[in-house]
């Protein structure tokens, strides 16, 4: 069970907004890189969140860039899941494979600040501010196999090989 | 039942009959990664307990997006990769030799591969008839070391072009007005597929324009047919062997059939912050610009050159606008150079880069001021994309972008010609 509150966001947030490119000079040092998560959507987001938060956008979340750094800088600031009405295909796959869960369910229904409870197994995500239920859709069995070995490089590590 | 490109190629490299929502595993014919993203990729490499590359003669390095290295840092990073090449036998494409997307398609793809690319525009390769699409550095590291990847076989789109451009229309119009039609996300997941008589009779500069943003309306893929224009190209890089044909089956299940009719498009611009947010050009006077970049891996070929010369030629930017043009690959900045384009552009004012990103991606060379608007041939005009988050990126052609120039403000190519 994953606890934490709610960081909302809209539609359409870049893979730039989320790590710039100008900032392409810090990807060899990570801790100094993550200071500038979210930067170009909301500046204080690195002074809000907490361990155990949550990043809640709206459609398309993480589009552009195939910048694995973007969904590595969001768990490395101590996010737990990313919720989102839609997600951009590489940083769906970037996030699992950085083991970060994504799930994709009816985000209008989660205001800033609420407070979240997260069922990976169940599927489900309670609000605990409003009272709201919501259920998120299954992932590919490929996916939530990488997800469980936490991450893809710990996946061949431990296996060798990727199989589906 | 028929198969899409996406189905052909992937069945043929997964042995397996993959249809659209399938999950296979396929052989990967080209991995390649960039100056951004290799250094993470070499990292996860390192870290995954895979010693050896599958494929070192096509696994590429580039070192593309930070040329020559405006800092230390980024010089760091490229050591890191240049090291990493010499330790394992790949291929190095150091500073110079140009931008991942151009390189490629010059010196790697062939009909009929998966490549699989550290970059998002990795999809550019499917104007070849590949079925290519960008990945993160994780997923390229494991395709770099396993010699595949486990792929979602892409419902597809089936886009029909027919008809001819009006003059100064071109695929780079095309492919912002589609994106415009369907959204950034309408084809999230989905394999681009382009078909008709426009296509038919398209160069392959326009169709590598056009599959290189595909991923910009959030596909997977975006693959054209291998056919004579296919096979020319390849000849004109020394590479006529590895020419095939290829094409989707006549009865092949598209999702959707998106038709555009060629006759009735118009110059086309993205205004900021989103690639979906299009308008035409010649409602868009009055929008006064700073800076052109003529360039990029979306257009910085010959013919993308020729139209910014033709328009140029003989005359001087307005007051008060830089322009910057950057040749895709050091073949393209050869060929411009005795063609006499270079010279052409000098006189015309244009400060001229090395083949590379040049300041697509806002890591040096003509960032953005505050407030500043930029007119851009790349792809992508996302908040900060270009250095600054108080700036303004409007996408358009190259013959939008060099009559822009001309006048100061965005301008309909037609009427300055
Ligand atoms: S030119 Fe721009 S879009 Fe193309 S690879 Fe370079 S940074 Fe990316």
């Amino acid at each position: 069970m994953l606890k934490g509150k709610a960081h909302k966001f809209g539609d359409s947030i870049s893979t730039d907004h989320i790590i710039p490119g100008r900032y392409a000079p810090l990807r060899s040092n990570l801790p100094e890189l993550a200071k500038h998560v979210l930067e170009d959507a909301d500046v204080n987001f690195v002074k809000k969140v907490k361990a155990g938060d949550f990043v809640v956008g709206g459609n398309n979340f993480g589009l552009g860039s195939s910048r694995e750094h973007a969904p590595l800088v969001i768990k490395m600031a101590g996010v737990s899941a990313i919720l989102a009405k839609s997600v951009a295909r590489i940083f769906y796959r970037n996030a699992i494979n950085l083991g970060l869960p994504v799930l994709i369910c009816d985000t209008d229904k989660i205001s800033d600040g609420d407070e979240l409870e997260v069922d990976l197994t169940a599927g489900t995500v309670k609000d605990i501010t409003n009272g709201n239920k919501l259920t998120f859709g299954k992932m590919p069995e490929v996916m939530l196999k990488i997800l469980n070995e936490g991450g893809i490089i710990n996946y061949v590590k431990k296996h060798g090989d990727i199989v589906v | 039942m028929g198969k899409t490109l996406a189905e052909k190629i992937l069945s043929a490299k997964s042995g397996t009959d993959a249809k659209a929502g399938d999950i296979v595993i396929a052989s990967v014919d080209l991995a390649f990664v960039q100056d951004t993203t290799g250094p993470l990729t070499v990292r996860q490499f390192q870290s995954s307990g895979m010693s050896k590359l599958a494929n070192p003669e096509r696994t590429v390095l580039f070192i593309d997006h930070a040329v020559p290295s405006p800092n230390a840092n980024q010089s760091n990073d490229h050591m890191l990769l240049r090291e990493f090449a010499d330790q394992c036998g790949c291929k190095l494409s150091d500073i110079g030799e140009g931008v991942c997307h151009q390189v490629v398609q010059e010196d790697f793809t062939r009909p009929g591969d998966v490549v699989v690319g550290a970059d998002s525009h990795t999809t550019t390769a499917g104007a070849l008839g590949a079925f290519a699409t960008g990945m993160g550095s994780s997923d390229v590291a494991v395709a770099m070391g396993l010699g595949k990847n486990w792929f979602r076989v892409p419902e597809s789109f089936k886009v029909q072009v027919d008809g001819n451009f009006p003059k100064w229309v071109s695929a780079k119009d095309l492919i912002l007005h589609l994106i415009g039609t369907i959204g950034a996300d309408g084809a999230t997941y989905k394999s681009l597929e382009f078909h008709g008589g426009t296509i038919k009779k398209m160069s392959m500069t326009g169709r590598f324009t056009i599959a290189n943003m595909a991923v910009e309306a959030g596909a997977k893929a975006g693959i054209f047919a291998a056919d004579e224009t296919t096979k020319q190209f390849l000849k004109s890089v020394e590479r006529g062997n590895d020419y095939k044909a290829l094409e989707a089956d006549a009865d092949a299940v598209y999702e959707k059939t998106i038709k555009i009719d060629a006759n009735k498009l118009e110059p086309t611009v993205s205004k900021p912050h989103r690639v979906d947010n299009t308008a035409l050009a010649k409602d868009l006077k009055d929008t006064k610009i700073q800076q052109v970049v003529i360039g990029t891996c979306t257009n910085g070929r010959m013919e993308d050159l020729a139209v910014a010369v033709s328009i140029l030629k003989g005359k001087k930017p307005a007051k008060g606008v830089r322009l910057i043009v950057g040749p895709a690959s050091r073949r393209i900045m050869t060929a411009a150079i005795e063609k006499g384009y270079i010279t052409s552009l000098i006189e015309s004012g244009a400060t001229i880069l090395p083949p590379g990103c040049g300041p697509c991606m806002g890591l040096h060379q003509g960032a953005l001021g505050d407030g500043e608007a930029c007119l851009s041939t790349a792809n992508r005009n996302f908040e900060g994309r270009m250095g600054n988050p108080k700036s303004f990126i409007y996408l358009a052609s190259p013959a939008t972008a060099a009559a822009s120039a001309l006048t100061g403000e965005i301008t309909d190519p037609r009427e300055v010609m």
